[in-house]
């Protein structure tokens, strides 16, 4: 038998709802405790890819904000966070930009960009 | 004496959300009064995920959910946003005096609005023995330590308390390649969302001792390392379950109060969800501490109607 049932919290709303999730050879075969499709999907990723959306903040260069905060438009590998920390201290911000403005194209080859949580001048 | 139809003391989420309702709800004569050289409050050094779900039905960090607010802000001539400019006082007749650079300036007020937010609780208020060594940081100083002055106050972490700005910056700390040894928590459930004990402990395997509290903070200059016991349901200490962590920085995340020092020096009285002063309204985490931003812009979204109602 390669069936087991594992908890986790759902990390999709402040709710944090309690899931048991069935997985069987690796794939998620039900989901239960979950109170929207939120859920699903969050326990589906989770077991299957675990990702994240990576928060931090890069250094600027003769703007006024010290430090511009980022995030990565999309969730990446969990597997790959520090590594992409590493990536982030190495960015100098010299321009100034907007909102949503992409620091970083195409951030390490994971098909996300990583992106100006603030505008900075 | 400046006159002013209304005047918003603090612009944090709570304020520009008072702000925006009031102007949308007739007043154009807005003053809003902000100690800090940008908008937002403590939202700019929230760069992390997981603001906005119930407002904007989507997921921001704390700096995009600020933005949206000062956009807001910005098209809306009628309001005279006052940076650097701290309140100093509270008259119960409706004036306001503030400070900005070179000016001390006295306010009267149609109606007031005090947005003034909250602070973080400190070690003296949680009584925790030992020396006193540099090292020990409530958790948002040092997230603005990080975030904002791009400073890391410490490589060998433990955090004091489950709140969620502690449990943010474990993951925080941990991200920028400090070691969180930690998290010590006096009740037996943590006090901030689960959420967060997934994805800022769990996810980084940090140690999580409930049931446990620091018996003593040891250090000379700086701070070496923190005893630890665990205690009963009734909170006292267990003998014989001391250990010690080596570490340089302790967090201190233990909740917060509201900053209303104006209101109580001035003498009125907060009732409900409103002052014994009609016209004087308080709003967002200075009136309740709220665990999410989305219910304080709700509040003060509801404040800024109530002031723009008494005006007229």
């Amino acid at each position: 038998m390669t069936k087991v049932t594992k908890k986790l919290t759902c990390i999709e709303c402040p709710k944090g709802c309690r899931l048991a999730v069935d997985v069987d050879n690796g794939k998620v075969v039900k989901v239960a405790g979950n109170e929207c499709p939120k859920g699903e999907k969050y326990a589906i990723s989770e077991i299957e890819n675990p990702a994240r959306i990576l928060t931090s903040a890069v250094l600027s260069q003769g703007l006024a904000l010290k430090m511009i905060p980022v995030r990565t438009d999309n969730p990446i590998p969990k597997s790959r966070i520090f590594e992409a920390m590493a990536e982030i201290k190495k960015i100098r911000v010299k321009k100034s930009l907007k909102t949503s403005d992409i620091i970083v194209e195409n951030f390490m080859g994971l098909g996300v960009d990583l992106i100006a949580t603030r505008k900075a001048k | 004496m400046i006159k002013k139809d209304l005047v918003i003391v603090g612009g944090g989420p709570g304020g520009m959300a008072a702000s925006v309702s009031a102007y949308e709800s007739g007043i154009k004569d807005i003053l809003l009064l902000e100690r800090d050289q940008y908008l937002g409050g403590i939202l700019n050094q929230c760069v992390h995920t997981g603001f906005g779900l119930e407002h904007f039905k989507e997921v921001l960090t704390g700096p995009e959910y600020a933005e949206r607010f000062i956009a807001r802000l910005q098209d809306m001539p009628g309001i005279d946003v006052s940076l650097k400019s701290l309140a100093v006082k509270l008259t119960r007749d409706k004036t306001v005096t503030f400070l900005k650079p070179g000016v001390l300036q006295t306010v009267k007020a149609g109606a007031i609005i005090m947005a003034t937010g909250c602070r973080e609780k400190t070690r003296e208020m949680v009584h925790i023995p030992g020396t006193r060594p540099s090292g020990v940081f409530s958790a948002g100083l040092a997230q603005k330590l990080i975030n904002i002055e791009g400073l890391l106050p410490g490589k060998e972490v433990v955090v004091v308390g489950s709140g969620d700005i502690g449990l943010i910056m474990a993951r925080r700390f941990t991200l920028e390649g400090a070691k969180v040894k930690a998290v010590i928590e006096i009740q037996d459930k943590p006090s901030g969302l689960l959420r967060n004990i997934a994805q800022c402990v769990e996810d980084f395997n940090i140690p999580m001792y409930f049931r446990h509290k620091i018996s003593r903070i040891h250090g000379r200059d700086r701070v070496e390392k923190v005893s630890v016991v665990k205690v009963g349901d009734d909170l006292n200490e267990i003998p014989g379950s001391l250990f010690e962590i080596k570490c340089d920085t302790v967090l201190m995340s233990v909740g917060l109060i509201q900053e209303n020092e104006l209101i109580d020096a001035s003498g009125i009285q907060i009732q409900g969800n409103n002052t014994d002063v009609p016209g004087i309204f308080v709003c967002g985490n200075a009136l309740k501490i709220y665990d999410i931003v989305d219910w304080v812009t709700k509040d003060s979204f509801a404040a800024g109607k109530l002031a723009a109602e008494y005006i007229k």
